[in-house]
């Protein structure tokens, strides 16, 4: 088949479908924004669209983790109760200080990073067991620590979670800035690059002599560490600590992103800038839903129909 | 006696995928009891024309008859169930399950209440697989059975299943030889019963032993049927070829030269006494600079262990690996790798490639952290890389960034070498370096490894491929059951003494002591 | 012996029946590997029934034995649709929503009669379950994805229809269906009766049938099954029909149990019955699998559970730090176990 990859012609539908799986969620952001625009009062103002990417911020930021576990062939149901774990941890230690604090929670967010890539790596067991036990263990853990809801009254948090710089919100330059960090990593780095070879073919990648489990360890703590930044930042801006209800269905939310934003399931490859549209799309579609009235579940059904559809049509890209 | 009925029949028989036209207007003529070659180089649409005569694909065009009825097939199960049976280059049958199970699958014996019976489908079993040389106990599962009995269940399935025609996708890549005499038989036997077989393989040896007609096919036509005794071999290359006979002849089988100077006594590879648990039992050796040894054996013999072990990726139980006078600590493919090993490895689709990645991430995914400062990649000194062995391998792609998986086999094999060669190794090891690729880029492959021993790499060569094994080696130490059994040097090089010493016969003592110290 | 080069070996070799089995040893280990996979779990059990009856007084009764058994009876049904699941080598994480909706549609059809509280939740929860089916077999979404957006779908289905989780709907007292649920036989309760029915025939089906039979050969070598003409597709979408049924009838049993449809029901279900099929033998990867273990692994997550609640102290969150702990533990012993009978 080698002569019919070099002088390729394909039809149109083709082409159609590939132009969707790359543009297609830039395409559903514009027509969102163009929807809204008119049927949506109020809608273009500077302090909706603040809102809009206040509340967005934490998604983008787990979902850049889940993208790179993606990336290697995997994915982490564990997000959510990291950021869980970490809103009791900050909540434990805000009397010594926030730093001491947002030091605990690192190291209790590696803690769990830690034990997905070694069960990954080391034992073998497949990603959504492996994750899936530290979902369960990790939320448990974060309710052992802090039985219920607990207000914080620290300046330096409630500062994180509500100051901003030149009217831009923390929250929002952590995320961009650390979005950008992840793609320039993906692109610029040996450990993207081996992260993606990785992801294409674990047993080519092992032969080939890439330090494999070093990667894969290194990919779930990166996204553990960055759902326990979600989880700061989403305690800072409550100024309370919710361990129960903080981060439910974000697996699902990020993972949402991730392949809504045009990067397979089937692992190889990596798309930063399309899981950052991908999560704005679920938050406006999300918004669009709530400014007219409609309940919650129908969010949830909208947003089981989105994944289906993203998977559908990014279906078969990862085989060849 | 009358003429054997037509049982299968294919008229002007097209195909077209995107971008390629697979199959153009070809026609095949097979007889009952008739062993039928069907040959071409890779991509001259043999697997495609299987694909259609068992309703994997449908045809743009064309007729199919088989029996005298004009068939379309849906799926390979239709196909099966009139009567064409397929066996395929891979075992496919499913290895957790029981033998018996594996044989009856989808026509198990039921009892009155449509319960499976498995009194019944245990004894029917028993009584059709010894009819193949397999005794074994049907109930264990599949996967505890070697390679060659597995492929005289998925045999045995394909025949029960009252089939007219079996085709037979390269069945032998994976046997043993005398499994291979014993498929022979059978292929034999199914003839005297009338049943026509269709038998596709690259191995010459195997056509001229069981196939009596032959079909060419090149760049999707036919380009040549008739009796198979009507063809030798130099033409039957040419024809598959496309290429002059005098051209193949020049050229002879291999791009080997043979003997290579061997300028230093200091082994660059030195392994001794390699352990692993049922793999392998003190398996020692030694590659010396410009030095191409052939690991010779049948398969299971532990060839591929050996290579894997060598280059770190099969935990020994004991042994020492040896590299420049360096030794190398525990089973870890980088620690081989930083030492200057580099395996090419037998599984180049799934252990090889990286499919998904370019031509240019492929080539510099090893070396990458050489090209790096600090973790980040030099794209300018990746370039310069890349392109120095695209074109000293002559590697063809669209461009660096064409995705290899899309590339042809052998092209992908050249972007491992050149992964490899990008490291500068001391010692290449080569598993099976040419299988599955097409017979030019055969060539070019077994003539770059010749440059690169010239150039002073200890290579290390696997290959069930006796010609190759032989014309390419200045040495061949023989492996059985995971121990060396015999290592042939000099003129001791041949296609007889090696087999002699694979079937385990003691070699005559005139010859040198070396030969029988591993014995 | 000939000495053409050719027939040398061949000659020599052909004799001998085509066998190469693993030698006696390594299968002498594979047999007990096989054992403690198959029924490790079962030793388990006994063994910390018998612990947990030599510390607690509680623990041994008729009364907490027959709460059990009823307290285990809708994870099990779960489970067992799930065992079909991941013998094909597939998970449905949508069991949790599936189990609360056919709930919630079981308490509101009760309103119509039996009949309706029965089929209206196994006609939805079915139906999702064919679609799942649909997804994964025919248009070859990964399984996880897919039922996770069931999930999702599920449940926003099932806080639609009790507006937005705050209405509950009840089940009518001294009703037939209510009986199913709340009734014993034989000491027994009924729900108990009714999954041991559901297991014999889950057992007869994966065992003793060719649907069985293509649901092994699905989840051990999808495109080898498909070539030896199993139907593939058919089967997929059978299992997860399968266990959208059973997660639904578990449901309605379950209101008919608790005589509501409580909407708060089903977090993390999945996750349990996950734990139940895989600590009960069956490989994750699929090919491998029992329903009597699904049982037992079932009885083992629950007993422990009644062991944390007698321990009393400690609180319903060590609960889920527990089982996250012991799937993680079952699973790595089992892929231990699995490598060295080198089924992965």
């Amino acid at each position: 088949m080698a002569e019919a990859a070099l002088r390729t012609a394909p039809p149109d539908r083709a082409r159609l479908l590939q132009w969707l799986q790359t543009y297609g969620v830039y395409a559903g952001v514009a027509l969102l924004l163009v929807v809204n625009t008119v049927i949506t009062p109020h809608f273009l103002s500077a302090e909706n669209f603040r809102t809009q990417a206040v509340q967005v911020a934490p998604v983008v930021i787990v979902a850049l983790g889940m993208a790179l576990v993606i990336g290697t062939e995997g994915v982490d149901l564990s997000v959510g109760a990291v950021m869980a774990l970490a809103a009791s941890v900050t909540a434990l230690y805000l009397g010594y200080g926030l730093l001491p604090a947002l030091l605990a929670v690192a190291l209790f967010a590696a803690g769990v990073g830690f034990a997905n890539g070694a069960l990954v790596a080391f034992v073998g067991v497949q990603p959504i067991v492996a994750t899936l036990a530290l979902m369960v263990g990790g939320r448990g853990l974060a309710l052992v620590l802090l039985p219920q809801l607990e207000d914080l009254r620290n300046p330096q948090l409630a500062s994180l979670g509500s100051g901003d710089v030149l009217g831009v919100p923390y929250l929002i330059l952590i995320a961009a800035v650390l979005a950008l960090l992840v793609a320039f990593v993906v692109r610029r780095t040996t450990f993207g690059r081996q992260l993606l070879a990785i992801g294409d073919s674990r047993p080519a990648a092992e032969l080939a002599g890439l330090p494999v489990r070093r990667v894969l360890i290194v990919v779930y703590v990166v996204c553990a560490l960055l759902a326990a930044v979600a989880g700061v930042l989403a305690t800072a801006r409550l100024q309370a600590s919710d361990p129960t209800s903080l981060g439910n269905l974000m697996e699902l939310s990020a993972i949402t992103a991730v392949v809504v934003g045009g990067t397979p399931l089937t692992g190889g490859r990596v798309n930063i800038a399309g899981t950052v549209a991908g999560a704005v799309l679920i938050q406006l579609l999300t918004a669009t839903l709530i400014k007219h009235d409609l309940p919650p579940s129908w969010t949830q059904i909208a947003q089981a129909v989105v994944i289906v559809c993203a998977v559908y049509a990014a279906r078969g890209r990862g085989k060849r | 006696m009358a003429p054997p009925a037509e049982v299968l029949a294919v008229r002007g028989l097209s195909k077209t995928f995107p971008g390629v036209r697979a199959l153009d207007d070809v026609e095949l003529t097979v007889h009952a009891g008739e062993v039928h070659a069907l040959i071409g180089e890779n991509g001259a649409g043999k697997s495609t024309l299987i694909k259609l005569l068992t309703g994997v694909y449908r045809p743009d065009a064309g007729r199919i008859t088989f029996q005298g009825r004009e068939v379309s097939f849906g799926t390979p199960l239709e196909a099966q169930k009139a009567g064409i049976s397929t066996i395929y280059q891979e075992v496919n049958l499913i290895p957790l399950l029981s033998v018996a199970r594996n044989l009856f699958l989808g026509r198990e014996p039921r009892t009155r209440l449509g319960l499976l019976d498995f009194a019944r489908m245990h004894r029917e079993a028993d009584e059709i697989l010894s009819t193949y040389g397999v005794r074994v106990d049907v109930r264990q599962s599949l996967r505890t059975l070697g390679v060659g009995a597995q492929q005289m269940v998925a045999l045995a399935r394909a025949v029960a299943t009252d089939a007219r025609v079996v085709v037979m996708d390269e069945p032998t890549s994976s046997l043993e030889p005398r499994e291979v005499e014993t498929l022979f038989s059978v292929i034999r036997r199914l003839r005297d019963q009338g049943i026509a077989v269709i038998y596709v393989s690259h191995r010459l040896d195997e056509l001229y032993a069981v196939c009596s007609k032959v079909t060419v096919l090149r760049d999707g036509r036919r380009v040549h049927h008739g009796d198979l005794a009507d063809l030798d071999r130099i033409d039957l290359v040419s024809t598959m070829l496309g290429r002059e006979l005098g051209e193949v002849r020049e050229e002879g089988q291999t791009k080997f030269s043979g003997d290579h100077q061997i300028a230093d006594e200091q082994p660059v590879l030195s392994a001794r006494e390699l352990s692993a648990r049922h793999r392998l039992h003190g398996v020692s050796l030694d590659v010396r600079p410009g030095e191409v040894v052939g690991l010779g054996g049948l398969l299971g013999s532990g060839r591929t262990e050996t290579a894997k072990a060598i280059s770190g990726s099969l935990q020994l139980s004991s042994g020492t690996v040896t590299v420049a006078g360096v030794p190398l600590r525990g089973g870890s493919t980088p620690a081989a790798i930083r030492a200057g090993v580099s395996l090419l490895p037998e599984d180049r689709k799934s252990e090889g490639i990286v499919p998904g990645l370019s031509v240019r991430e492929n080539i510099a995914l090893a070396v990458l952290p050489r090209l790096s400062r600090f973790g980040l990649v030099s794209e300018s000194r990746v370039d310069a890389i890349v392109d120095t062995f695209m074109e000293r391998l002559r590697i063809k792609a669209s461009s660096p960034h064409q995705k290899v998986g899309e590339l042809s086999g052998g092209n992908q094999q050249k972007v491992l070498l050149a992964r490899w060669l990008a490291m500068n190794p001391k010692v290449l090891l080569l598993d099976e370096p040419t299988r599955g690729i097409d017979v030019g880029a055969k060539a070019e492959v077994q003539k770059l490894v010749d440059e690169l021993a010239a150039d002073g790499l200890g290579v290390l060569l696997i290959s069930s491929d006796l010609e190759e094994l032989i014309e390419g080696s200045d040495r061949v130490v023989v492996l059985k059951d995971g121990a060396v059994v015999g290592e042939l040097t000099g003129d001791e090089v041949t296609e007889d003494r090696l087999m002699r010493t694979i079937a385990g016969e003691t070699p005559p003592r005139d010859t040198d002591e070396e030969a029988v110290t591993h014995g | 012996m000939t000495t053409t080069k050719t027939d040398a070996p061949v000659v020599a070799a052909s004799n001998e029946p085509t066998d190469a089995t693993e030698p006696a040893g390594s299968a002498r280990s594979e047999r007990l590997s096989a054992l403690v996979q198959q029924h490790g779990a079962l030793a388990v059990l006994v063994l910390v029934a018998l612990v947990a009856s030599f510390s607690f007084d509680s623990f041994a009764t008729v009364d907490n034995f027959t709460n059990m058994a009823t307290g285990s009876a809708f994870l099990a049904v779960v489970a067992l649709g799930m065992t079909f699941v991941i013998v094909t080598g597939g998970i449905d994480l949508s069991v949790g929503s599936l189990f609360a909706l056919g709930g919630v549609l079981a308490a509101w059809g009760s309103r119509h009669g039996t009949a309706v509280a029965l089929l209206l939740p196994l006609a939805v929860c079915g139906l999702i379950g064919v679609v799942n089916g649909l997804l994964v077999a025919r248009s070859r979404l990964a399984p996880f994805i897919v039922t996770l957006a069931a999930m999702l779908g599920a449940r926003g289905l099932m806080l639609a229809l009790t507006d937005e989780g705050a209405n509950t709907y009840l089940v009518a007292k001294d009703s037939l269906f209510a009986e199913l649920g709340q009734g014993s036989t034989l000491g027994l309760g009924n729900p108990v009766w009714i999954t041991l029915a559901l297991f014999a025939a889950g057992a007869l089906v994966l065992r003793r049938t060719r649907f069985g039979q293509h649901v092994y050969a699905v989840g051990g070598n999808e495109d080898a099954a498909a070539l030896m003409g199993a139907p593939v597709a058919r089967t997929k979408i059978l299992v997860y029909t399968l266990s959208g049924l059973l997660a639904g009838l578990a449901g309605a049993l379950n209101a008919a149990w608790l005589a509501s449809g409580v909407t708060i029901l089903g977090n993390g279900m999945e996750l349990d019955a996950i734990s139940a099929v895989v600590i009960g033998g069956t490989l994750l990867t699929g090919g491998l699998g029992y329903v009597s273990g699904s049982l037992v692994g079932v009885l083992l997550l629950k007993v422990i559970q009644n062991v944390i609640n007698q321990i009393g102290s400690l609180g319903s969150s060590y609960q889920l730090v527990v089982s996250g702990a012991f799937l993680a533990l079952v699973v790595i012993a089992q892929t231990w176990l699995g490598r060295r009978r080198r089924l992965m």
